[in-house]
Order: structure tokens, then C-alpha cells, then sequence
């Protein structure tokens, strides 16, 4: 994939824009989740309020990235490497958004076990902490692996996506040990089911977005095969 | 390069060379046309790609100076080393050109001119001809009720169809086009677009265009040439959304240049 130097300066701009508006959106998706993990394990209402609000301007900037991508392809016909970047923008944009979503998921319960009050243990088991931070990392390398187009680092990620996925089972197993032992604790154990839901889901955002630098970089579609064969397909490309 | 089809070929390019006096004009193309789809010539001016297409049935045998190497086979004959007329090399394969050339007589006449040179027909067969010829052309519907007016009251883009139905009217196997939207406005330029995606359920057609969307839209295999050599050759989605060669993508995304 080349980039920059059309003969078109307009469209190199244009490009460059989209390119650092997905990033900026990006960054501001992954501040947002930290802030919504700290206000998690700390039952913390007013950082979930701050998370909560940070998604507005992620939805802006959505609507905004969206319209550029038409504007781009209306007016442009984009082929070849810009066509598989405008594709990976736009897809990309959707699993950011998403991110947002459920880092929202995350703030809203962070305020209900506050609001119920009672035990605050649940939301600190470690592995919660431990799981939020790979779906946090695997967001800020997917984004730098966007940044960059480099499809070994976005390889890299998608083998993480399993470690996520691993610690949300351990985190139920858990969960539901409590809830046998104490009946109190079930609504607890509700919210802190939901909030590890909503990391399970980053992990598979963060790994879509490493599949979108994939095809922007390669053109190849590696959706729905294994990491080895991830990993196979991008020691292969260019 | 090699350029193999996974369908049926038609014609065959090998090591094809081409030479306007000293000037070597087409380097070493090996090339397969696929039956009955839609093959696309891109590249910059100058890049051979029309030279190509007159390669193609001997259009350039007109000028002495120009001469070809290598072989155009087609049907399993070797049409550059044949002894057959070249008239009836250019019935099979038939050409249109960037401007409409209709000739200065009727729309019915402009048809039946080509027929006559190699077929004889009665007059009840000549009518269908034509006829077949210009609904195949998409003309049908806009000339039926004029068929003695001039050819050249027609307007720019039904002239162009009307060179298609007289190319098309001696029933060649292969048509070539040579920029033929160039001269049109996007209407009349859409109208030929459908119809090439029609024509090829019964001929094998040859475009060259410099407007790449045009060969985006209606080729099944695109060719890009440069400086008289094809660079890249594949399935015109893989040439537009992954191609192979760095020079093919720095033109097919305008870095070109």
C-alpha cells in the first residue's frame, strides 16, 4: 500500500484527514475505557459519569468520519491501496464506536453497584483488572498497528484475543462461586457479569480492527480463520 | 509477464513485439484473451495499448513501415503469419474507434455496406440483418422509423452505437473498442457500457479507455501497459482492489507521475 503523493493534492489531504480523525477517535475511545475500568474497580460514580460523557464526542466524531468516507469515495472512485483503506476506515470507525459502547456498559455499572451499595469485592477480583488491561492493550496496539499499516503487530493481536476470551470464563466460574456461597451477593455478581461482558466484547473489537490493518495492508481477508493461519497469511503477503 | 484467463481464450498474443520504423512500440506481450468477456487495456498515453488493439487485426499492415513480430493466434491460426485476406481478418475481428465514423449514407446502408462485402444476402435477409445488428447495438427502438436518414444525423453517441451495429452486423467473433466513449457525454457513455456488458454474451471484446472507472465497470480482465510492456494482467477486481505490482497501483490511485 503506497501512501501519499497523488498527483491529486487535494486527495492526499483528504486521506491524511481521515487517517488522523480515526486516530484522534481512537485515542479518545481508549481514555475513555481506562477512565471506565479505574471507575469500575473503584465503584468510583463520578470517573463513570466522565466515561459516560466522553461517548458523545466518540459519536460525533463517527457521524463526522462516516460522512468523509462517502465524500472520499463520491468523489474519488478510490482503487487499489486507497480503496482498502477507505474500506478499513470505514469498518474500523464501527468497531471504535462499539468500543465506546461498551466502555459506557462498563461506567453504567461501575454506578450501580455504588447506587446498591454493599460489597464492593466482586469488582475487584483480579482477574477483572487483569482482563481489562489485555482488552485495553490489544485496543492501543490495534490502533498503532493502524497507525502504522504494519499487519505482523496486527497479527500479534489477534492471538491476544483468546487470553481475553479465557479470563472471562474464569471471571463467571468465579462469579457464580460467589453467588452459591451468598445469595447477597448475586446482584453484585449481575453488575461485575456485565462489566466483564463488555471487556470480552473490547478484545473483539480490538481484534477486528487488527483484521481491518490486515487488509488495508495486504489485502487479505483474514476473518474467521485461526491465528496460526493469521500468521501464515501475513509472513506470506507482501 | 504471462497473462493466463481460467476461462476459454480466444486469441493468444506471444511474444508479441511491434515496430513504428525504429521505434519498438510493444515489448515481448504475452497475452490471453478470454472468450466471450470483456478484456481492458489501461495506461498512460503512449503506453502501446492501442497499438495493441490495431495489432490485433492487422490494422497496421496499412503503413509500411510498421511491422509486428511474433504471433496473434486465433482459433488456432496464427493471424500475422496468415495468408488469409486481411479483410476477412477485420470481419472477424471488427474495430471501432475513439470517434464515430459512420459513412455518409443511410442509417440502413451504413449497415448493409459491410454485409454486402462478404455476404449475399436477399433483400428480406438484409432487413433482418440489419435489424438484428442494430437491436444488438441497442439502436433499434431510436432509428427504426428513420432507417433512410443519413447516418450522420444521428447524434454523437447513436452514431457510436451505429459503428457498433455495422461492426457487428458481418458477425465477427472479436470486437475491439478504441476509446469509444472518449467523444460522448455520460449519458450516451453509459448506454455503451451496457451494451459491451450485452455484447459479450455473444463476442469476446477488447477495450482500451483511459477513463479507469470505465474499465472498473465494464471489463472482466484488465491489462495495464506501460511504455510498451504489460506490467500487470488479472481478474479486473484483483487489478483494482489488490494489485500485484507497485506501478499498477501508483496508476490505478492517480500517484502517477
Amino acid at each position: 500500500m503506497s501512501s501519499g503523493d497523488h498527483s491529486s493534492k487535494q486527495y492526499d489531504a483528504e486521506l491524511e484527514q481521515m487517517r488522523s480523525r480515526i486516530l484522534h477517535m481512537g485515542g479518545l475511545v481508549e481514555s475513555q475505557l481506562r477512565i471506565a475500568l479505574e471507575a469500575f474497580e473503584k465503584a468510583d460514580v463520578a470517573l463513570a459519569d466522565g466515561a459516560i460523557e466522553a461517548d458523545r464526542r466518540v459519536n460525533e466524531l463517527e457521524i463526522e468520519l462516516d460522512r468523509l468516507v462517502s465524500h472520499v469515495i463520491a468523489r474519488r472512485q478510490p482503487t487499489a491501496g486507497d480503496l482498502r483503506m477507505i474500506m478499513g476506515v470505514a469498518k474500523a470507525i464501527v468497531d471504535i464506536e462499539r468500543i465506546g459502547d461498551e466502555a459506557s456498559k462498563i461506567a453504567r455499572a461501575a454506578k450501580w453497584l455504588r447506587e446498591k451499595g454493599g460489597n464492593f469485592r466482586l469488582n475487584r477480583i483480579p482477574d477483572i483488572r487483569a482482563c481489562g488491561d489485555v482488552a485495553h492493550t490489544m485496543l492501543r496496539r490495534s490502533l498503532d498497528a493502524f497507525a502504522r499499516l504494519d499487519a505482523q503487530a496486527a497479527a500479534a493481536i489477534i492471538r491476544d484475543d483468546a487470553g481475553v476470551d479465557e479470563r472471562f470464563r474464569a471471571i463467571l466460574r468465579q462469579l457464580v462461586t460467589f453467588m452459591m456461597e451468598d445469595p447477597r451477593s448475586i446482584s453484585a455478581a449481575i453488575d461485575t457479569v456485565w462489566a466483564a461482558k463488555a471487556i470480552e466484547r473490547i478484545g473483539d473489537h480490538a481484534k477486528n480492527i487488527a483484521e481491518h490493518v490486515i487488509f488495508v495492508a495486504q489485502g487479505a481477508d483474514v476473518r474467521h480463520t485461526s491465528p496460526d493461519e493469521v500468521e501464515r497469511t501475513v509472513a506470506q503477503g507482501r | 509477464m504471462d497473462a493466463k484467463v481460467a476461462v476459454p481464450s480466444k486469441l493468444q498474443a506471444r511474444n508479441l513485439n511491434f515496430y513504428y520504423g525504429k521505434f519498438h512500440a510493444l515489448k515481448n506481450i504475452n497475452l490471453d484473451i478470454a472468450e466471450k468477456r470483456v478484456t481492458a487495456f489501461i495506461g498512460p498515453s503512449g503506453c502501446g495499448k492501442s497499438t495493441l488493439l490495431r495489432v490485433f487485426n492487422r490494422m497496421f499492415e496499412l503503413y509500411p513501415e510498421q511491422r509486428a513480430e511474433g504471433e496473434i493466434v486465433i482459433d488456432g491460426e496464427d493471424i500475422l503469419k496468415s495468408k488469409e485476406d486481411v479483410a476477412l481478418v477485420r470481419a472477424k475481428i471488427g474495430m471501432i474507434f475513439q470517434k464515430p465514423t459512420p459513412f455518409p449514407m443511410s442509417i440502413y446502408d451504413n449497415i448493409a455496406f459491410g454485409v454486402r462485402l462478404f455476404e449475399r444476402l436477399t433483400r428480406a435477409q438484409m432487413d433482418e440483418r440489419v435489424e438484428w445488428a442494430l437491436r444488438k447495438a441497442a439502436l433499434w427502438n431510436e432509428v427504426k422509423d428513420k432507417l433512410q436518414q443519413s447516418g450522420t444525423s444521428l447524434s454523437g453517441g447513436q452514431q457510436q452505437r451505429l459503428c457498433i451495429a455495422r461492426g457487428i452486423a458481418v458477425r465477427p467473433e472479436v470486437i475491439l473498442l478504441d476509446e469509444p466513449c472518449s467523444a460522448l457525454d455520460p449519458i450516451s457513455t453509459s448506454k455503451i457500457e451496457e451494451l459491451i456488458e450485452e455484447l459479450k454474451a455473444d463476442f469476446t471484446v477488447a477495450i482500451v479507455t483511459h477513463n479507469m472507472q470505465q474499465a472498473a465497470r465494464v471489463s472482466d480482465y484488465t491489462a495495464y501497459m506501460y511504455l510498451g510492456e504489460m506490467i500487470e494482467f488479472g481478474e479486473t477486481d484483483q487489478i483494482f482492489i489488490k494489485p500485484a505490482r507497485k506501478e499498477t497501483e501508483d496508476y490505478i490511485t492517480g500517484r502517477f507521475g
